[in-house]
Formats: structure tokens, sequence, C-alpha cells
């Protein structure tokens, strides 16, 4: 896989580390257990295109968010995270 | 069981040219309802069948099966079985499931090539040594075999290990001689043949399209073959149980990723153990047609594509120069990837869900296969009497809520560290 960085250009995977679903929303310290369950350990796991983020650790070591299909690898498109 | 395979029946069947084998199990026509019902035609789904007709006397069961029985994860994954567990919730399952390998055979008169040549688990330094030590004893409370061998009579074993690198010298390894591996295929074909004599429907290129719930309860699945009623739907479809539960609006705390395993090309006999390399994540073994069978981590993203990376592959193959060098002129013949079920701490989950009558069969991260009988016993036991068998009890859905978490590697909530 390839990984078009938005800072950097056309990169191969082995620069960037996985940090998965992009889609997580982190609750309030204070909020309800079961969202804070939800958010720790849940996911759609969807088979399709995933939203998830790439952290840019061998090179501009940014954040960046990508869609992926899950049944074929392709890299659908790549942003900013 | 008719057309019992034995010495005598394969020397009638040579006697007359082997022209009269007929096929293993029946291809039958979905009937409009079962008993219960079981969706994925791997290991785990068969063997729940199986049990569940022979230990629960319920015969009127069928097993649906995207493709063909042994495509999916039962035929992908390196064949190694052991018991090697840490964790008081898991080594009593994973010693019934050992316990039941070694009669798998008989059980189910099916030759599975069954094959207790030891796992040899090496460590590098001294804390991995410390750890070691701590899961041998671990295994030893439970009753189960361990011992800790000595970096001499690892190399009185298998010489041809790389005992010096200035890295990751080999001090010393946890052995369980009771480990060992299967021939995997046997083992789907095996169970498939065991429950059809039972009367089990195993209805193959029959795809799960959808769950009919009504008032909380599941009540049918929607097949490529039509509906089929049930008043109990089991899900074992490790690889997929994300998609299939969301089509009962479940969310499961699991993530699928690709694996690869990897088979050589045929060498005269070398290895003689299950030998997994402490400072990667590899473990290697011989085939009995010679080859060298070996796999690694997980590429480390969601995938469904049943192929991984080349970065996966180089890992590997360093891991494997790293352990024996003597292999590094060796060509690589196939490799093949699974779809793992990971989950949040990398343990499974046998369980019922909140839709009444619907069951899963879930979570087995990298380490499914060595689990297929006793997943199917345990997954039967709960199915027919909607209680936990007492040894899979700890593998709640619900634990992710409760903090009850089983995480043999202390790695939390990342699937990678599992």
């Amino acid at each position: 896989m390839r990984v078009t960085c938005p800072f950097c250009g056309d990169r191969s995977i082995e620069e960037f580390s996985y940090f998965g679903d992009a889609t997580l929303a982190r609750p309030d310290a204070g909020a309800d257990p079961a969202l804070w369950v939800d958010y720790v350990y849940m996911r759609a796991n969807p088979a399709g295109s995933h939203s998830e983020l790439w952290y840019h650790a061998s090179a501009c070591r940014q954040f960046v968010k990508v869609a992926r299909d899950t049944r074929t690898h392709a890299i659908l498109s790549t942003d900013f995270a | 069981m008719t057309n019992r395979f034995s010495i005598f029946s394969l020397l009638k069947h040579a006697a007359r040219g082997n022209t009269g084998w007929a096929p293993q199990w029946r291809t039958p026509e979905p009937k409009p309802e079962y008993d219960a019902l079981v969706v994925g035609g791997g290991g785990h789904g068969l063997a729940t069948a199986y049990f569940l007709a022979k230990n629960h006397g319920l015969h009127n069961v069928a097993v649906i099966e995207r493709g063909l029985v042994g495509q999916g994860n039962v035929g992908r994954n390196t064949t190694i079985i052991r018991s090697n567990y840490l964790l008081p919730g898991n080594i009593p399952f994973y010693e019934t499931s050992l316990k039941l390998w070694e009669n798998l055979e008989q059980e189910i008169n099916y030759n599975a090539m069954i094959s207790q040549r030891g796992v040899l688990n090496l460590f590098h330094n001294d804390s991995q040594r410390d750890a070691a030590i701590r899961r041998g004893n671990a295994m030893r409370l439970h009753g189960v075999d361990a011992e800790i061998l000595s970096r001499a009579q690892i190399r009185a074993l298998h010489p041809f290990l790389d005992f010096d690198t200035a890295r990751f010298p080999i001090m010393g390894g946890l052995l369980q001689p009771r480990g060992g591996t299967v021939r995997h295929d046997a083992v789907a074909w095996g169970f498939a043949r065991a429950a059809d004599s039972l009367g089990v429907d195993i209805l193959q290129n029959c795809e799960l399209q959808g769950l009919r719930i009504e008032q909380g309860k599941v009540i049918a699945a929607e097949t490529s073959r039509g509906t089929i009623r049930a008043k109990k739907i089991g899900l074992a479809v490790a690889g997929n149980s994300s998609r299939v539960a969301a089509m009962a609006g479940i969310r499961l705390p699991i993530e699928s990723h690709v694996l690869t395993a990897f088979v050589s090309e045929g060498l005269k006999p070398l290895i003689n153990s299950v030998i997994t390399f402490g400072a990667g994540h590899f473990y290697i073994s011989q085939s009995d047609k010679g080859g060298l069978v070996f796999g690694a981590s997980v590429d480390g993203y969601n995938s469904y594509a049943q192929r991984g990376n080349l970065p996966a592959m180089e890992e590997t193959c360093e891991d494997a120069m790293a352990l024996m060098p003597s292999i590094g002129r060796l060509r690589m013949l196939r490799s093949w990837g699974g779809i793992m079920d990971m989950t949040m701490d990398g343990s499974p989950i046998i369980d019922k869900t909140p839709v009444e009558g619907l069951y899963l069969n879930a979570g087995w991260c990298i380490g499914g296969f060595k689990a297929t009988p006793a997943s199917g016993l345990c997954f039967a036991h709960l199915m027919a009497r909607d209680e936990p068998h007492a040894v899979a009890a700890s593998y709640r859905l619900d634990r992710f809520a409760t903090g009850a978490l089983l995480d043999e590697s202390g790695g939390g909530a990342d699937l990678v560290m599992h």
C-alpha cells in the first residue's frame, strides 16, 4: 500500500503507524460509562470504505485521515486529520 | 456411523480399484425449519453442530456456509495446537481443547494427522525467562504439562538455531510436550462428515443475508438459498463476526485483521517440533510433506482482503533469518491470508447476545484453530442449555463493560499488541 500524505506526498505504508477508526469521538470525562465502553472497545469494523487514522511516524509526524477499502486495501482518499 | 473408515474398508475399496468411494457428506436441500442453525461451516461451526447432535440430542440441525467447507480460516492457519496459556480463565478451556484433540481421530473416525511434537517458546532475556517460568508454573498448577529447557538442552534438540546472535541470544525455552500440529483441512472434513452422519444438514454455498428478528427474538435466517426458520441461531463466523452481528444491530469489540502464513518448498526432515521465536512473533514447524510452515504477526490494519502486504512478509522473513539463518536460501512456495476477529483484550467470546435465541462465537484473534473442538463443545453447550460451559464461562460479551477482561498479553485495548 502507498499513502499520499497531504504534507509529504506519495509514501510507502511502512512509514506510517496505524491508529484505527477515525470516526470515534472521545466522550467527555464525566460521560456515561456506557459511552466510554463504546469509545474504547466497540468498533463498526466495516467491510468496504473505512475512515482511519495513520500517523506518519517516519516523516512529518502528522496524523493523516485515510479512506481505505478494507476488502481490497485500495486507498480511496487522504486528508488532514 | 455409516461407511466407517477402517483398515478393512480401505482394503475393500483398494480391491475394487478405489472406484466405490461415496461423498463423505450429503448435499441436502435446506429444510424450511431447524431446531438449531449454525452460521459458518468452518471448524468451529462444524464442531458445534457435531456436539449439538452428539451431546445434546439435537438432530434437526443445519450448518450454513457461504462458500465450501474448509475454505475459510480453518484452512488458513499454521495448524498448531497447544494449551500454554497464563490466565485462569483461559487455561482450562484450551486444555479441554487439547484433550479433545488427543482423542479426536477416534471420536470422529477421521485421520487428522494429529502429531504431538511439542511446542517450544524460546526466550532471549531475563524478563522473558521470568515470564516463561511464571507461565509454565501457571500451566502446571492447572495440571498442564510444561517444562523449562536450558540453552544447552535446546542446543541438543535443535542445533540449527542461531544461539549467539548479538541481539537475541537464545537463553532457554518453555516446552509444552503435548502441543503439536494437526492437518487442518482434515479437521473441517472430519467434523463435517461426523456431523452429517448424526443427521446434521451441511448447506454449502448458502450465504447469510439477514436475520429476521421479531419482538427481540430471532426467528429465521434469510439466506441465498431462501428463508430458513430456526429456534436457535449460532454465529460462528470469526473474521466476519462484525458484519453478521450488524445484521442483528449488535456492535462488537472486534476489528478484522489479516494474518499471513507461509509454506516453503519441501525439505528433508529438519524441524521435529513447533518452535516460536520470542524476540519476534514468529512460529515455525515442518509439515509431513516437508514444507516449512510459518507465520508471524497481523499486518496491523483493518482488512477483509484475505491477503497481506509485503512489509509483513519481509518482517516474517527477517524473524526467520534471525532464528535459523540456515533457511536463508529456501524458496517460499505459497502464502495465504486469514481474516482474524481481533478482540480488544485478545480473548474470544462465547456468549448469548441481547437478541433472544441468537448466540455468538467470535473473537478468536490469531488463535482459533487450536480451540476448534472445545469451541464446538462449549458453543453447543451454550446453545442447547442456555448456560455457559464451565470452561468457557469467562468468555462473556459484557466483560468489556464490566472490566473482567482476559488480557493474556497485557496489551490493553490495542489489538495489534495481542
